[in-house]
């Protein structure tokens, strides 16, 4: 196992610990982005608690904010936060609510869970760092059921007009939103192909392949002229088959049978993190 | 008291949209981080004209009032200092969510020109007049509401709020005022300017409702009646002791506000003085009505916004004082 699928599995070991530990919440869509955060903050993205305030930093901006409790893993291995904290998911006065919220976690760069308006907001961080010159990426993770937002189309029609093409928009293509199948309450067809005539350089990945998304990103980022979209095909409950299986796994309040499934997969990748190294 | 008559208002030379505009471009030839968002009405508020001067300092997001408000979250992140100009209605009612989560609950810094206020939307009509602005962002925790009575003030709000951190939002017609203040006069926050003493009533207003309290304020003189006026341009936070101090030496108020009397002016002032210095408040204004088609002086005709409206509810209401 290399540090990149270390890193995967210890995101996935702590968003799974977190949501354990609390009892209920979005295990769906927050095991989904796993893969996509281990690229981007295992790989891509040059970001510390160290360089945090350079204003030419990279940024991460989780337009899906109820995918709040994988990036609070994230942020912790990447030692913006104690481990610790994460046992405070959503406590009374905790400092890591469901959705982020820039105000209170350290690492977070901005408020989201609103749908639709992250990928604005990264929007117009990517067109201010245009107009400023400064060569930094912004990434931003929006959801398949987010993309139900018009407001999304807005920034997506803009940030093609102004040719923002450090603008990274990783869609998470789970198939499903909160009352079911995407497919069945607004068919979104092919994103690919919608983003691609709105002006987006665009490809379809293995959302659970870190490389496939490394080289997609690396990839789009070969040409100057198009914002970049990487439709991450994933599952809910990614990466934990007992709950890619489940049905309704938007927000999980675990039944007794859930939660032998659930400490059986964090069991599991304890031990294969055991004896691996954080990044 | 150096009492400000209506017989020495006249039409500014120029209309609030130059002031707006110029202003901006000042503040952008100054500042390389102030940036201007429009949303398709651009030459409406006159910003096309300093375009060419700023190319890199303004951008036009189309017609994307949420969107708009996101660009300006991303550009706040940035250090930037973003003015959001659109007509009020699509800058609240239209974009409210956005504005408030994402640049509001953020804590993040934007100065937002809300234009076309209430009746003089004029023929753009009922779905372009908001009479709900002001009290749509009085509601969101932190954020600086003003309305601008003539182009000295509008010019000094925005230079002000150029220098706060925060959400501050403006609202303005967009062509002439009539003109109240000097060149140099201050507008500070969390203050109103007491125009006219007076003993009987205390009319406080905003906007363009200023000038007509003025007006009303003489054809009252005429019977006898002498009223305080207040423009009361900072709606939140709102001057209490000012409120306080005409409470007590008229006892009665009256609030005249081109809005609706839910939310706006005439809420702020009846809860302040129900909190502290109680005394019968009427407030002028749209009650439980959309705008319409129509000039300015029919909509002010049809929704009581004028002089002679004013006066003649300071003399129902004087009676409730007495009583």
């Amino acid at each position: 196992m290399d540090a990149l699928e270390l890193f995967r599995d210890q995101i996935r070991l702590w968003t799974l610990k977190q949501l354990y530990h609390l009892g209920f919440g979005h295990y769906g869509g927050s095991l989904s982005i796993v893969e996509a955060l281990a690229v981007l903050y295992g790989k891509v993205m040059k970001i510390t608690p160290d360089n945090f305030h350079d204003e030419k930093r990279d940024r991460f901006i989780l337009s899906k904010g109820h995918g709040g409790p994988a990036l609070y893993a994230t942020l912790a291995l990447k030692g913006f936060i104690p481990f610790g904290m994460l046992y405070t998911l959503n406590q009374n006065g905790t400092r890591l609510p469901s959705h982020p919220d820039r105000n209170l976690t350290p690492g977070v760069e901005m408020t989201t869970g609103s749908l639709g308006q992250g990928i604005s907001v990264a929007v117009g961080v990517a067109l201010s760092h245009k107009l400023s010159g400064i060569p930094a990426y912004t990434y931003t993770i929006v959801g398949d059921g987010e993309l139900n937002e018009g407001q999304c189309w807005e920034a997506i029609q803009f940030a093609a007009h102004h040719q923002l093409h450090r603008l990274v928009v990783l869609v998470d293509d789970n198939k499903k939103q909160l009352d079911g199948w995407t497919k069945d309450i607004v068919n979104p067809r092919d994103f690919v192909e919608k983003f691609k005539s709105f002006g987006f350089w665009s490809r379809r990945v293995d959302g659970s392949s870190l490389a496939e998304i490394e080289e997609a990103i690396e990839e789009g980022k070969k040409q100057t002229e198009m914002p970049i979209a990487i439709i991450l095909d994933t599952k809910r409950g990614q990466g934990v088959p007992y709950l890619e299986a489940k049905e309704d796994n938007h927000h999980i309040r675990p039944t007794e049978e859930d939660k032998r499934a659930i400490e059986a997969a964090i069991q599991e990748l304890e031990r294969k993190c055991a004896g691996g190294v954080a990044q | 008291m150096n009492a400000l008559s209506s017989q020495r208002l006249k039409p500014e030379e120029k209309e609030m949209r130059q002031v707006y505009a110029e202003t901006v471009l000042e503040l952008a030839q100054k500042d390389p981080r102030v940036i201007a968002l429009e949303a398709d009405l651009m030459s409406s508020i006159s910003t096309n004209k300093i375009q060419p001067f700023i190319p890199k300092q303004i951008i036009n997001c189309g017609i994307m009032e949420a969107h708009m408000m996101g660009v300006a979250a991303g550009m706040a992140l940035t250090g930037k200092i973003p003015f959001v100009h659109t007509f009020a209605q699509f800058a609240t009612r239209r974009a409210f969510d956005q504005l408030f989560v994402s640049l509001a609950y953020a804590k993040l810094n934007v100065k937002i020109l809300g234009s076309d206020a209430g009746v003089t939307a004029e023929h753009n009509g009922g779905t372009h007049m908001a009479f709900e602005d002001l009290g749509l962002v009085r509601l969101i925790p932190h954020a600086t509401v003003y309305e601008a009575s003539d182009g000295t003030m509008l010019r000094e709000l925005l230079v002000q709020s150029y220098g706060e951190y925060g959400v501050h939002y403006i609202r303005t017609i967009r062509k002439k005022a009539l003109q109240l203040y000097d060149k140099g006069e201050k507008f500070p926050k969390g203050k109103g300017k007491l125009l006219r003493d007076g003993k009987d009533a205390a009319i406080i207003a905003s906007g363009i409702m200023v000038a007509e309290s003025l007006l009303a304020a003489d054809l009252l003189a005429n019977q006898g009646i002498d009223v305080m006026v207040i423009d009361m341009y900072s709606i939140k936070p709102i001057d209490r002791e000012l409120l306080i101090h005409a409470a007590k030496t008229a006892g009665l108020m009256i609030t005249a506000e081109n809005h609706n009397v839910i939310g706006g002016l005439g809420s702020a002032v009846a809860e302040t003085l129900a909190e502290t210095f109680p005394v019968p408040v009427y407030r002028i204004g749209v009650r439980e009505q959309f705008g319409q088609v129509g000039k300015t002086d029919y909509l002010k005709e049809f929704y009581g916004l004028t002089a002679k409206h004013i006066a003649e509810t300071v003399l129902e209401q004087i009676k409730r004082k007495k009583e």
